[in-house]
């Protein structure tokens, strides 16, 4: 089970971590719906693009624009968060919607929680794999904490100042003391 | 001042509801404290050694009197009658239940305050010149930028999990009053030639283990363009900045590494598609934020009181007071009032409960209902009138916070220390305490003159020690005992630099004589009206080294007299250095 646009739903999709003693070039692809990490995507594109569905990962450490030109061959690309305090899985999910104009499914996955999944929404995310052992129908509830956001990110283009008329000192029926 | 508006409210409401149910979900063990933790740290709560400790954001130090009455009464209901100002301008209560926390963020948002982001590796609150508004040497007053910067960085959901914590601080006026150099990002708003407003940028300024002033990334960047350019600048550390070593994970370290040519390619480059994106800030928005900071109704008044005049002549301790505590305002008739939260004997920063209410009680008689916390952690009330000067000495008097002490040897700046902070390797509150004991004499504090004495416990160097005249820290000797190492020549504002260490540390007992023979140095060698950062900078640190480690300082291992209340035994005193926060 997965959360997808705001609902638990079911989920075949696959996630390859290599093992150890793995590589990405050795390594050998189960047939069906695997989301392989940029490494063996990279080490055996030339296979896996012939595939019917195509999914990959990005580790925090990698960089989106290794995938340049290539997004839309995705049905799905991943994030890895190893840790939810590692953040670079934001600017990741930023730049491959914003910069490389990824526009299928972008999935959180690894250490994913409640408690994040608002600011993932925002920044182009829309799956989430939550963790294995947290209860995925409370993590949903992270997605609806706020109903306002001050700043414009993925899912909102334009700054509130932009966006509605705020009520300045003369309307807020305060005065200048 | 700001006043929230329906969106402000609601985004400050919805934060304390989900605060709430974070704090259920970890009593009852849904969440573990490792997942607890940097959520409460985002809500201002760390774990201290005897309780938790709750930071509030006072943004860039501006409190209202009704939120001043607030403090007082969280004092009073959930800790233990006081609070703690702290020199980022925020406020801290010490002695808090975690249960407690939600009801607290419930009542604060009542007055519109909160405790976002006052920890964690986030982008921490905005801090900004205390004079804001009323200096005569303001350029632009900065309160209006760091208000939209607050707006802002509050909940920016790509930058809530840094490498690690960042301070952005913005100063307008031709004296740096902010510390921009030793900031991660640090702002001064300026006016170019063609008489447009803008803002020099400095990054990867900071203290703590590796102090370094900020490096210049961009000399003009329009105002309109300070929150995409910001933006750039946060994007390339969060994805650059080194997450593998906390203590080199600031983005000084990330500055120095690549330099601050390539450091600045990389944010252009980023910058490039969203420079005068939606982001892009609108003079609408601007003026909107602005009128919130226009000048109250001043009276047309003499430039100066003939009363205070007179009453100066006759009290002496008036007089002491008008010279230290009270500073020119621009407008004729009016002064900036200190109120020196540094009387010996007190811990620096901290007010009782009654006290807050005597200050908020003082701004709505004499100050238009406001008050600013200072980074060397004092309170100012920035609009009174010279003819109310007299009253409000005498009442400030009545409730200790009228000690004529500011800027002089025992406005001493202080970080938590061993008695509160996990991290600490020594005690700072009760050295400080037994430093101003021994120089409580006001004459010889005049004579001293100006002089910045800043103290940390640890490496972290949360009481700006690195910046003091004179700097002391604690550091870690494997042995369990307290030691400390000075430094002198350090500076803030706009010659700020960072201290220089004398030679090998000394014990708790020693130091106030080491305070001493850096003092008798200063005085043997300065010429005349110069103040003691002065003489440094002449003469350099050697004659104060040689001094100070001329002879043995011997000090009786006398037993400390509970210097601060409850460590009981100090004579068997060991630092309790448990987990991080
Ligand atoms: C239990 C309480 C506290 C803890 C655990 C704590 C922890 C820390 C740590 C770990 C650092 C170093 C950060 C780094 O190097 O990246 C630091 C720096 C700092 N803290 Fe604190 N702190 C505490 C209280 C305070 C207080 C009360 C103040 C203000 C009076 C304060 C102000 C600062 C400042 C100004 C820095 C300095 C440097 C910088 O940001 O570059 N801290 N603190
Ligand atoms: S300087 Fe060290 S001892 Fe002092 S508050 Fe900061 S972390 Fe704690």
């Amino acid at each position: 089970m997965i959360i997808k646009n705001k609902a638990v739903v079911s989920d075949d999709w696959t996630i390859l971590r290599l093992s150890e003693n793995e590589t990405p070039e050795s390594v050998t692809v189960p047939v069906g719906k695997i989301i392989v990490p940029l490494k063996v995507w990279q080490a055996q594109r030339a296979t896996l693009q012939n595939r019917a569905e195509r999914g990959v990962w990005l580790a925090s450490n990698e960089r989106p624009e290794e995938l340049k030109g290539e997004v839309e061959k995705f049905d799905v690309i991943a994030v890895d968060f190893p840790k939810f305090a590692d953040g670079r899985g934001y600017s990741i999910a930023y730049n491959l919607r914003a910069r490389l104009g990824y526009v299928g499914e972008l999935r959180a996955i690894g250490d994913v929680l409640r408690d994040q999944m608002f600011y993932m929404q925002r920044v182009g995310f829309d799956a989430f794999a939550p963790r294995p052992d947290k209860n995925i129908h409370d993590a949903l509830k992270g997605l609806t904490d706020f109903s306002e956001t001050y700043q414009t990110s993925l899912d909102q283009k334009l700054p509130l100042f932009r966006r509605v008329k705020r009520d300045g000192i003369a309307t807020a029926g305060s005065t200048n003391e | 001042m700001y006043k929230y508006d329906v969106y402000d409210h609601q985004i400050v409401d919805e934060r304390v509801a989900q605060y709430r149910d974070q704090v259920r979900r970890r009593l009852s063990d849904e969440l573990t404290e490792d997942e607890f933790r940097p959520l409460r740290l985002q809500n201002g709560l760390y774990m201290q050694i005897h309780a938790y400790m709750l930071r509030i954001a006072v943004p860039y130090g501006l409190v209202s009197s009704a939120q001043m009455r607030m403090f007082a009464h969280i004092a009073r209901k959930y800790d233990r009658g006081y609070g703690h100002f702290t020199t980022r301008q925020n406020l801290q209560f010490n002695w808090i239940k975690l249960e407690e926390t939600p009801d607290i963020l419930a009542d604060l948002a009542t007055v519109e305050m909160h405790g976002i982001q006052t920890s964690g590796n986030c982008i921490r609150n905005i801090t900004s010149d205390e004079y804001a508004g009323v200096a005569a040497d303001e350029i632009i007053d900065p309160r209006p930028y760091a208000e939209i910067l607050r707006q802002w960085s509050t909940f920016h959901p790509e930058f809530a999990y840094l490498p690690r914590k960042f301070k952005i601080a913005i100063n307008g006026a031709a004296e740096d009053r902010a510390a921009i150099a030793v900031h991660d990002i640090g702002l001064s708003v300026l006016k170019n030639e063609q008489g447009e407003i803008g803002f020099r940028v400095l990054v990867g300024g900071g203290t703590a283990r590796t102090p370094i002033i900020g490096s210049e990334i961009c000399d003009f960047l329009p105002w309109q363009h300070m929150l995409t350019y910001i933006e750039s600048i946060m994007r390339v550390y969060n994805q650059y900045g080194r997450r593998d070593n906390m203590y080199k994970s600031r983005i000084k370290i990330l500055v120095k590494a690549i330099g601050i040519e390539e450091f600045k390619r990389q944010v252009e480059a980023d910058w490039a598609d969203i420079k005068n994106g939606p982001g892009t800030l609108t003079v609408e928005e601007l003026n909107r934020v602005a009128a919130y900071f226009t000048a109250p109704v001043y009276e047309t008044l003499p430039a100066n009181d003939p009363g205070v005049a007179l009453y100066k002549t006759e009290n002496k301790a008036f007089a002491n007071w008008l010279q230290r505590n009270v500073k020119p305002h621009k407008i004729p008739g009016y002064a900036v009032v200190v109120l020196s939260l540094k009387k010996t004997g007190i811990a620096p920063g901290d007010a009782s409960a009654e006290q807050m209410d005597v200050v908020a009680d003082l701004a709505d008689r004499f100050s238009f209902g406001e008050l600013r916390v200072t980074h060397k952690q004092n309170l100012v009330l920035a609009d009174v009138k010279q003819s109310d000067l007299i009253s409000l000495w005498k009442e400030a008097a009545e409730h200790g916070m009228a000690s004529p002490n500011i800027g002089l040897l025992t406005d001493i700046i202080c970080c938590p220390g061993a008695d509160f902070c996990t991290l600490a390797f020594a005690r700072s509150i009760p050295l400080a305490k037994m430093i101003a004991e021994r120089f409580d004499n006001l004459d010889f504090q005049h004579d001293i003159g100006e002089i910045e004495l800043n103290m940390s416990g640890c490496v972290n160097a949360c009481g700006h020690n690195h910046v003091g005249h004179i700097g002391v820290i604690g550091v870690d000797k494997k042995d369990g005992g307290e030691w400390y190492q000075v430094s002198v020549g350090g500076a803030q504002g706009n010659d700020a630099a960072i201290g220089k260490i004398i030679g090998p540390s000394f014990n708790f007992q020693q130091m106030p004589e080491v305070i001493d023979r850096l003092l008798h140095v200063y005085v043997r060698e300065r010429l005349e009206e110069e103040l003691f950062i002065e003489t440094v900078n002449r003469i350099g640190v050697t004659p104060f080294k040689e001094y100070v480690y001329a002879t043995p300082i011997n000090v009786e291992d006398t037993v400390d007299k509970d210097a601060y209340g409850f460590i009981e035994k100090p004579d068997n005193y060991t630092v309790q250095r448990k987990s991080r926060f």
